[in-house]
């Protein structure tokens, strides 16, 4: 299933291992602030209704 | 309805929920596609060997590095001509993920440059250009944190945009008018017969347009986070004064 990648396989390899990480890493990042902002927001208007 | 409308943050908060959902879901499904077809599916090339699938992650990486910037730019004229928050929410917004375009396309380069080059890292114009707009992407981000009031904030991060807009123009085409560095020519081309091979483009194209699409997906969730914070700093100081 795996291509031969020959004797560039550790470049290959590394290229797509560290742009999934910052892809993953940022993705992630984005969405843990939106459930924060979401979660204070969602408690601020909640102290402001009542 | 004027277009303006739009960017009003609670019709903004609105009609980017239902987007919200697709926007991820199509930007997912086109990377994957592009990058498995591009990994397991196409042939080595002649002269690059396998280091040839890189470009499903650089080419796209670089062109939405240089894009995000351009969005942030149009972004911030909007903000300086007509005051739409919004609008300096989203420059704000972007500016996480065109950062995180840019490190992808330096790295991947880098490494793709050593067994090509016989280098990490030359200083030619194009790779000097990029790196000198990932440390604008960083100044930007900076002045942002560093400024407590929003509005001094984004007038300000709106003039340095506009500054760093020479270099991501330099960074699209250094590569035309300055024919020396080790950078090759553009990959892609309105000029069919200096693009790639039909068996690269095809899954290249399909990797752009999930780079694209997960910038969008990216710039509106993020958006909408702002929007919230901004909020619930709105309250919170309506809080302390009563």
């Amino acid at each position: 299933m795996i291509p031969d990648l020959g004797k560039y396989a550790a470049e290959v390899g590394l290229a797509y291992a560290v742009s999934l990480v910052l892809l993953a890493a940022i993705v992630g990042l984005s969405w843990r602030q939106s459930v924060i902002q979401r979660a204070a927001l969602d408690a601020a208007e909640a102290r402001k209704n009542g | 309805m004027s277009l303006w409308e739009y960017a009003n943050p609670k019709r903004f908060m609105s009609w980017t929920a239902p987007v919200l959902p697709w926007a991820f879901g199509l930007a997912g499904l086109c990377l994957v596609t592009g990058l498995i077809w591009g990994f397991f599916f196409t042939p080595d090339d002649y002269r690059q060997g396998s280091t040839v699938k890189i470009i499903y992650l650089h080419v796209p990486s670089a062109l939405m590095a240089i894009n995000a910037w351009i969005m942030m730019l149009v972004a911030s004229l909007i903000w300086l001509v007509r005051r739409h928050h919004v609008s300096a929410l989203a420059a704000k917004a972007a500016a996480p993920v065109g950062i995180t375009m840019t490190l992808i396309a330096l790295m991947t380069g880098a490494i793709w440059g050593q067994p090509m080059w016989g280098t990490y890292w030359a200083w030619d114009p194009r790779l000097t250009s990029f790196l000198i707009l990932f440390l604008f992407y960083l100044g930007y981000m900076a002045l942002w944190a560093a400024i407590d009031d929003p509005d001094t904030a984004a007038d300000l991060t709106s003039v340095l945009c506009m500054v760093g807009s020479v270099f991501a123009l330099l960074s699209r085409y250094a590569v035309n008018f300055w024919n020396q560095g080790l950078h090759q020519g553009a990959s892609l081309s309105l000029d069919k017969e200096e693009n790639v091979a039909d068996v690269f483009f095809q899954p290249l194209l399909l990797s752009i347009a999930g780079f694209v699409l997960l910038f969008f997906a990216l710039v509106l969730l993020r958006t909408r986070t702002e929007i919230r914070s901004r909020r619930v700093r709105a309250l919170q100081m309506r809080e302390s004064r009563s």
